[in-house]
């Protein structure tokens, strides 16, 4: 398994603490082990595990989603994360340089109904009602080659 | 991927012992559930999930996919959801498709119980 890596961590003025930044290949194993990472530079922020719990299945869902769509097809690269702490809220930017999000816009992300049979229940369709329901400021840019998603994750604490 | 599976007359209780049921989990958390289940001759599945600290939205759709691979002649339940798994259930609605138990054991008391 090819492992990402921490970039590197800077102070950004009028922020309190260091911006982090993150670089791994679009892969489910490296995405995996991206999460843990980014789990393990949050913890001095003192988080909530609440707000650790949201921010990982927001974070699961879009780096999923670039590796499952973005570099499909036989496609692949790498992904950039962003994630610059602030008073209440984390603010994330996420990178790819794979396929572009079909109509050039984010899914709706509404949840799939269950009133159908056993059987005909949905297996998908979870992610980005997930994200839109814990993330806020969703903005999805087509620039360069390049999809770029811009987010906040709102916390309780300052982080 | 690993299981402990626990067997009495009614039910067969799996153990998940993986801290996550991930992207790179689903697929063989997929096979793994429709060997146990295949084999097994027990109606009453329960999935232990306490050992699971994280889900996502394949690990989701993974297990919605065992239950319906189970078929309505098998009954598939939920136990022990650590925060973050309940989490993505409460969200998604998907607690409203399983019974789920606070921990594994109830569900043998209940048979016990008679």
């Amino acid at each position: 398994m090819r492992r990402g890596k921490v970039v590197s961590s800077r102070r950004r003025r009028g922020h309190l603490l260091p911006e982090i930044l993150f670089e791994f290949p679009g892969e489910n194993l490296s995405v995996r082990h991206a999460l843990a990472q980014l789990r393990h530079e949050l913890s001095s922020l003192a988080l909530s595990a609440d707000d650790l719990g949201s921010i990982e299945i927001v974070l699961g869902e879009v780096l999923n989603n670039v590796v499952e769509h973005a570099y499909c097809e036989g496609a692949s690269g790498s992904i950039h994360v962003s994630c610059v702490p602030s008073v209440h809220v984390l603010r994330f930017k996420v990178e790819d340089q794979g396929v572009m999000l079909p109509f050039e816009e984010l899914p709706e992300g509404e949840l799939p109904s269950f009133d159908r049979p056993l059987a005909a229940l949905p297996e998908g369709g979870f992610g980005w009602y997930l994200v839109r329901n814990l993330a806020c400021d969703l903005v999805y840019q087509r620039r360069e080659h390049r999809n770029i998603l811009a987010f906040s994750i709102p916390v309780e604490g300052c982080a | 991927m690993e299981f402990s599976c626990k067997e009495t007359s009614d039910v067969l209780i799996v153990k998940v012992d993986a801290p996550r049921i991930d992207a790179a989990a689903a697929i063989s958390f997929k096979q793994n559930m429709r060997e146990i289940t295949g084999k097994s001759g027990i109606s009453h599945v329960v999935l232990d999930l306490s050992e699971v600290g994280f889900i996502d939205s394949s690990g989701l759709g993974a297990i919605v996919s065992v239950m319906k691979l189970m078929g309505g002649t098998k009954r598939l339940d939920l136990a022990a959801l650590t925060p973050t798994v309940e989490k993505v259930f409460r969200l998604t609605r998907m607690d409203s498709i399983f019974t789920i138990y606070a921990q594994s054991a109830e569900v043998e008391k209940i048979y016990q119980a008679g």
